[in-house]
C-alpha cells in the first residue's frame, strides 16, 4: 500500500514538473513579450515608451536572456515559494491571487458538494423506481445537463434573474462587502451568493453522476445477493442501501480526480460570464498581456490541483474497494 | 468474421405467427453482414435516428447557408440596429401569402434609445426563391436566389430580419447560417485531426506495447491532468493579432484537437490491445501477413464502428470548445462568424435583457450538441451487434 502510494506520488511530481515546463512554453509562445504588449497599452493612451526604457524594463524583468535561463530562473523561485512579480499589477504574484484562489477553492467546493448531494440520492432514485416519472425527468434533467455548456447556463440564468426579479445574481458579494475585510457578514453573504454558481458549474457534473449511479446500481441491483438478502425478509431500504449502494458508489471515488479539475477549470469561463472573482478573469488578462509570471503561476497552480486531485482519487479508490489489488509490480 | 450466435431481434421483427417465418428470420439474421446488424440495432434507438436527422439538418445547413441566408451578413446599417424579430404571418385575408409587417424605427427623444414600431397596414410579402446578393452555391455555381426574400421594388428599405438585428443592424438570421458552416466545420476538422493522431498513437501504444506504449500513455496522462481551458487559453493568446481569419481558423482547430486525441487514442489501444490475441489475428500474421496488412486489412475493420462512435461523442466537446473560445474572444475574431462570436454580443446582461433575440445563437450550440452526444450513443450501442 505505502509503495503503491509512493509510486503515484513519485509520478505526480513528476506530472507537476511536466505541467510547469510546459505552461512555461505556452506562455512564451506569443511573440513578443510583456514589454512589447505594455508599450502598445501606453501608445493606446497616448504616451511613448522609449527603446532605452524598453531595454532596462527587459533587463529589470530577465526577459533578454534565453527561455531555459528564465525558465531555470522561474523554477529557482518557485521552489523557494516565491512565484515571482506580476508585471502588470507590479505586486507579487502571490499577493495578486491571493484571495481570489480561496475563493476559487471555495465555489469549486460547493460545485462537488452540491453535485454529490445531489447526484446520490437522484441517481438511486431512478435506478431503484426505473422507468417511472421521476426517473424520465431525471434523466431528462440530465441530458440537459450535459448539452448546455455552462457559460450559455449561466448567461440564461443572469437573464431570468435580471428580467424576473429584476436582480443581479451575478458576484459572489453584495456590493456593500465587496471591499469590507473579512466577518460573519461577509461570510453569510457570500454563503447566499454561492448557490447560483455552484449550480451552474456543478449541474453538468451532476447530470454526468447520475448516469453513472444509474447505470452501475441497476446493474447490482440485478444480482442474486440481493434478491438473497430480500428474501431474508430485509427491509427494502436496508437491502438497497447496505450492499448495491455501497459497491455502486466505486466509480464515485474515481471521479474526484476528474470532478475537482474539471469544475476549477470551467469555473473560468462561468466566471467571467458570472463577474465571480477567482482566478479566471486574473488568467484571461494575463495571458492577454503576456505576464508571465502571473499566468504561468495561475496555469501552474490549476495544473497542480488537478495532480492533487487525480492522486486522492486513487488512494481512495483502492481504500474503499478491496477488489482493487495493486498488481502493479 | 463469423456468424452472430446471439439472436438479435431487428427493429423489422414481424410478429412471430409461424415457426416457419421465425425461421426466416433467423435465417436473415445469419446471413446479415456486421454492418447491416449495426444498422438494425441502431435503428431501433430512436431518438438516436431523429438525432442523426438533426445531425444531417444542420450540415446541410452548413453547405447550403448562401442560399440559406438572405441578407449579406457583413452587410450593416446603423438606422436598424437591435430590431427586434419580425413574426411571419402566413395568411392574408384567409388566403395564404406569407408576409411581415414593415417597422418604422425612430429615436426615443427621452432615452435616445431607437425604437421600432410594426405597421400592420404596411405588409411586405415574402417571395421564395427571390433574387439577392450575389454568391456562389458549394463555392463553385454563381446565383442570386435565395430561399427567402422580398420584392424590393422601388423602395430599398423592405427588408425582412426573421431573428431581429445586432448591434450594428446586420441580419441574425443569415449571420446564424453562416456561423453554422464554420462552427460545425471547425468541429469535424478537428475530429479529423484528432482521429489520425489518436489512431497512429494509439495503434503504436497498442500494437507494439512496451517502451512505446509506456512513452505514449505518459503523454497522455500528463495531457489529460492539464485542465483544459487554462491551457487552449494560452494557446489561443498566442496567437499572432495580426492573422488572417483563415490562419486563425485552422490554428484554432489545431489547438482543440491537440487534447482532443487522448480520448481516442485511448479506445483505439484498448481496442488494439483485446485483438492482439484474438485467433484471427494470430492466424493473420502466422500465414505471414505483414505488419501493415495485419493491422489494416484483419484488425482496424473489426473496430471501425467503435471509432465511428468515439468520433461523434467527440465532435460537441470540440464544438463547445470553439464557442467557448470564441465567447472569450481568443477564438475566431469577427469579421470571421461563428456561434461563439454571435454569441458575444450576448455577453452582457443589460444589453440581453434589452435585446433577448441576441441569445438565440445558443438554441443551435445546444441543439447540436445534444443531437450529437444521442447519436453518439445509439452509435456506441450499435457498434457492437454481437453483444448483448
Amino acid at each position: 500500500m505505502l509503495g503503491y502510494i509512493g509510486r503515484r506520488f513519485l509520478l505526480a511530481i513528476f506530472t507537476v514538473w511536466a505541467i510547469s515546463v510546459l505552461s512555461f512554453a505556452i506562455i512564451q509562445l506569443p511573440p513578443g513579450d510583456y514589454v512589447t504588449s505594455y508599450i502598445a497599452q501606453m501608445a493606446a493612451m497616448g504616451s511613448v515608451v522609449t527603446d532605452e526604457e524598453a531595454a532596462n524594463l527587459r533587463i529589470q524583468y530577465g526577459l533578454g536572456q534565453p527561455i531555459y535561463v528564465q525558465y531555470w530562473k522561474w523554477m529557482k523561485l518557485m521552489v523557494r515559494g516565491n512565484f515571482g512579480m506580476s508585471m502588470e499589477w507590479r505586486r507579487p504574484v502571490t499577493e495578486v491571487i491571493g484571495e481570489r484562489l480561496w475563493l476559487t477553492v471555495v465555489v469549486s467546493v460547493a460545485a462537488l458538494l452540491l453535485t454529490w448531494t445531489l447526484a446520490l440520492p437522484i441517481g438511486i432514485y431512478s435506478a431503484v423506481r426505473q422507468y417511472s416519472p421521476g426517473d424520465y425527468i431525471a434523466t431528462f434533467i440530465g441530458f440537459i445537463g450535459l448539452a448546455v455548456p455552462n457559460f450559455l447556463l449561466a448567461l440564461v440564468l443572469l437573464y431570468l434573474g435580471f428580467t424576473l426579479f429584476n436582480a443581479n445574481i451575478g458576484g459572489l458579494f453584495s456590493t456593500e462587502f465587496q471591499d469590507a475585510p473579512w466577518s460573519l457578514a461577509k461570510t453569510w453573504d457570500l454563503a447566499k451568493h454561492l448557490p447560483i454558481p455552484a449550480l451552474v458549474l456543478g449541474l453538468a457534473g451532476t447530470a454526468q453522476q447520475i448516469r453513472i449511479m444509474r447505470a452501475n446500481l441497476l446493474d447490482e441491483l440485478r444480482k442474486p445477493y440481493v434478491v438473497t438478502a430480500r428474501s431474508k425478509g430485509l427491509s427494502e431500504a436496508r437491502v438497497i442501501l447496505k450492499y448495491p449502494v455501497r459497491v455502486a458508489l466505486n466509480p464515485f471515488a474515481s471521479t474526484i480526480g476528474y470532478t475537482l479539475p474539471y469544475i476549477v477549470s470551467g469555473s473560468i469561463i462561468v466566471s467571467l460570464v458570472l463577474g465571480l472573482p477567482t482566478v479566471g478573469p486574473l488568467l484571461l488578462k494575463s495571458l492577454i498581456a503576456q505576464d508571465m509570471f502571473l499566468a504561468g503561476t495561475i496555469v501552474l497552480m490549476l495544473g497542480v490541483m488537478t495532480v492533487i486531485g487525480t492522486l486522492i482519487s486513487d488512494i481512495v479508490l483502492v481504500c474503499i474497494d478491496p477488489r482493487i489489488r495493486l498488481d502493479e509490480s | 468474421m463469423s456468424t452472430p450466435d446471439i439472436a438479435l431481434e431487428p427493429a423489422t421483427a414481424p410478429l412471430r405467427e409461424g415457426p416457419a417465418e421465425a425461421e426466416a428470420e433467423t435465417q436473415r439474421l445469419f446471413v446479415a453482414s456486421q454492418w447491416q446488424l449495426m444498422w438494425w440495432r441502431f435503428r431501433k434507438h430512436r431518438v438516436a435516428v431523429v438525432s442523426g436527422l438533426v445531425v444531417i439538418g444542420f450540415y446541410l445547413m452548413a453547405l447550403g447557408a448562401d442560399f440559406l441566408a438572405y441578407a449579406d451578413p457583413d452587410a450593416s446599417e446603423a438606422q436598424r440596429s437591435l430590431m427586434p424579430p419580425q413574426p411571419i404571418h402566413w395568411f392574408d385575408g384567409g388566403r395564404f401569402r406569407p408576409h411581415v409587417y414593415a417597422v418604422k424605427g425612430a429615436r426615443d427623444p427621452q432615452t435616445f434609445k431607437r425604437v421600432y414600431r410594426a405597421d400592420p397596414d404596411d405588409r411586405i410579402p415574402i417571395r421564395f426563391f427571390a433574387q439577392g446578393f450575389p454568391y456562389r452555391f458549394l463555392g463553385v455555381l454563381p446565383s442570386t436566389r435565395h430561399v427567402i426574400g422580398v420584392d424590393r421594388g422601388l423602395d430599398a428599405a423592405k427588408t425582412i430580419f426573421l431573428l431581429g438585428t445586432d448591434v450594428q443592424g446586420r441580419d441574425l438570421w443569415s449571420r446564424l447560417m453562416y456561423g453554422t458552416r464554420i462552427s460545425l466545420t471547425i468541429g469535424l476538422i478537428g475530429v479529423t485531426v484528432s482521429l489520425v493522431l489518436g489512431v497512429v498513437l494509439g495503434g503504436l501504444s497498442g500494437f507494439y506495447g512496451g517502451v512505446m506504449d509506456t512513452l505514449i500513455q505518459r503523454v497522455i496522462e500528463i495531457l489529460r491532468s492539464i485542465p483544459t481551458i487554462p491551457l487552449w487559453m494560452g494557446l489561443a493568446a498566442a496567437l499572432p493579432r495580426d492573422w488572417s481569419i483563415l490562419q486563425i481558423y485552422f490554428a484554432i482547430t489545431i489547438i482543440i484537437s491537440l487534447l482532443g486525441w487522448t480520448e481516442l487514442a485511448r479506445v483505439v489501444r484498448g481496442r488494439f490491445l483485446s485483438l492482439r490475441e484474438e485467433d484471427f489475428v494470430v492466424s493473420a500474421r502466422l500465414v505471414g501477413c505483414s505488419e501493415m496488412r495485419t493491422i489494416f486489412v484483419h484488425m482496424v475493420p473489426s473496430f471501425m464502428s467503435h471509432i465511428i462512435a468515439a468520433t461523434t461523442l467527440a465532435l460537441p466537446a470540440m464544438v463547445i470548445s470553439e464557442t467557448a473560445l470564441s465567447f472569450l474572444g481568443l477564438g475566431l475574431r469577427p469579421p470571421a462568424i461563428s456561434w461563439g462570436v454571435l454569441l458575444q454580443h450576448a455577453q452582457n446582461v443589460q444589453t440581453v435583457a434589452i435585446s433577448p433575440w441576441l441569445m438565440i445563437p445558443a438554441v443551435p450550440v445546444i441543439v447540436a450538441v445534444m443531437a450529437f452526444n444521442f447519436l453518439g450513443d445509439g452509435l456506441r450501442d450499435a457498434a457492437d451487434p454481437y453483444g448483448r
